[in-house]
C-alpha cells in the first residue's frame, strides 16, 4: 500500500527516508519534506553529516615501527615457505 | 572508485574534453613511421609495481610508503581502534606480499589493494565474531533507535559546521556493525548493491543500517554540541 506524500505522518516518512536517499530520489522537493520542518531539519543534517563523513576524515600516518613489523613478517613466512 | 549518493553531483560537474582539445591533440601526433608499436614507458608508480610483482624488496617497502596512510586509515575508520588498525594494517601488506603476482591490472592498483583490505577487515571482524550486519539491530529498533527518537522540535541545529574531532568521536562511538556501513557508504564512497555484496546482506538492509547510523550520529553530534555549549 503507498501513501499520499502529503498525507503522510512524520513517522511514514521517516520509515521511508533511507529508501529514498538510497535510491537517489529527489528528497528536498519530496512534498513532506516541503510541508514539515522537522523532516526537512532532518533530512538537512543527515546530509551535512554525509557530506561531513566525506570531507572531514584526513588520511592517518601509522606508527614508525609496523613496516619493521611487516618486513619481519614477510622474512618470517619467506623463511617458512624456502624450508618447506 | 565508486561515489556515494551525495558526491555524485560534484563528480558530475567536471566538464569533458572539449573538442579543440582533442582535434589539437590529434593535429599534434607524430605520423606513425613504426611497424611494431613501443609500449608506452612505464610510470614511476607502476615501475615500482612491477617490480614490487618481480620480488624486488625494496619496490614493496615503497609501494608500503606510498599506501600506508591510506590502508591504515581505511582500517583505523572500520574498526575505531588504533592497535586492531595497525595489526589488520600489518595484515593487508602480508597479504599483498602473497598476492600481488596475482595482480594484472583489470583495475587500478590503488582500488585492488583498497578491496584487499576491506577484505582483510571483513574477515577480521568476523573471526572476533562481531555480527557484520545485525538483523535484530536492523529489524527491531531498540527505545532510543530509528526514526521515532527525532520526533518532537528540533532543539539544536546543526546547520553550518560539524567538529571534525566530533565526528571523528561519534563515528568510533558507533556500533560495529553500523560503522561498517556507514564507513563504506558515506566515507569510502560504495554504493549500497556493492556492501550488500561485501557484507552478504540484503541492499535494504545496508540502507536501513547506514540510515540508522546517521541518526546516531546526529543524536551525538547535537549532545557534543551542548555540551560545548555549556562551556
Amino acid at each position: 500500500m503507498t501513501t499520499d506524500p502529503k498525507s503522510m505522518s512524520c513517522e511514514q516518512f521517516q520509515a521511508q527516508l533511507s529508501d529514498l536517499v538510497g535510491s537517489g530520489a529527489d528528497v528536498d522537493n519530496h512534498s513532506h519534506i516541503r510541508e514539515c520542518d522537522i523532516c526537512r531539519q532532518l533530512y538537512q543534517e543527515l546530509k551535512i553529516i554525509a557530506e561531513a563523513a566525506r570531507q572531514m576524515f584526513p588520511d592517518e600516518q601509522p606508527e614508525d615501527n609496523l613496516w619493521e613489523r611487516i618486513e619481519s613478517a614477510i622474512k618470517k613466512e619467506d623463511g617458512i615457505a624456502r624450508a618447506d | 572508485m565508486p561515489r556515494s549518493r551525495f558526491q555524485k553531483q560534484a563528480t558530475e560537474a567536471s566538464a569533458p574534453e572539449s573538442v579543440e582539445e582533442k582535434d589539437s591533440k590529434v593535429q599534434l601526433r607524430e605520423p606513425a613511421t613504426q611497424v611494431t608499436p613501443t609500449p608506452p614507458p612505464l610510470s614511476a608508480d607502476a615501475e615500482i609495481l612491477a617490480r614490487a610483482q618481480a620480488g624486488d624488496h625494496h619496490a614493496f617497502a615503497d609501494l608500503y610508503s606510498l599506501h600506508k596512510r591510506r590502508i591504515y586509515s581505511l582500517c583505523l575508520r572500520m574498526v575505531g581502534n588504533v592497535a586492531e588498525a595497525e595489526d589488520l594494517t600489518q595484515e593487508a601488506f602480508l597479504q599483498l606480499h602473497r598476492k600481488i603476482a596475482t595482480f594484472r591490472g583489470d583495475s587500478a592498483f590503488s582500488t585492488w589493494l583498497h578491496r584487499l583490505s576491506i577484505n582483510v577487515v571483513l574477515m577480521h571482524l568476523r573471526k572476533k565474531g562481531l555480527p557484520l550486519m545485525s538483523l535484530d539491530e536492523a529489524m527491531e529498533p531498540s527505545y532510543d533507535d530509528g526514526p521515532g527518537r527525532s520526533f518532537g522540535a528540533p532543539d539544536l541545529s546543526l546547520t553550518g559546521s560539524i567538529d571534525r574531532l566530533a565526528l571523528e568521536r561519534a563515528v568510533a562511538a558507533l556500533p560495529a556493525g553500523y560503522r561498517l556501513i556507514f564507513v563504506l557508504h558515506d566515507v569510502e564512497g560504495f554504493e549500497h548493491n556493492e556492501i550488500a555484496s561485501m557484507l552478504d546482506c540484503s541492499v535494504g538492509n545496508s540502507k536501513s543500517q547506514l540510515h540508522k547510523a546517521r541518526l546516531k550520529l546526529r543524536d551525538a553530534l547535537r549532545l557534543s554540541l551542548r555540551k560545548g555549549d555549556r562551556r
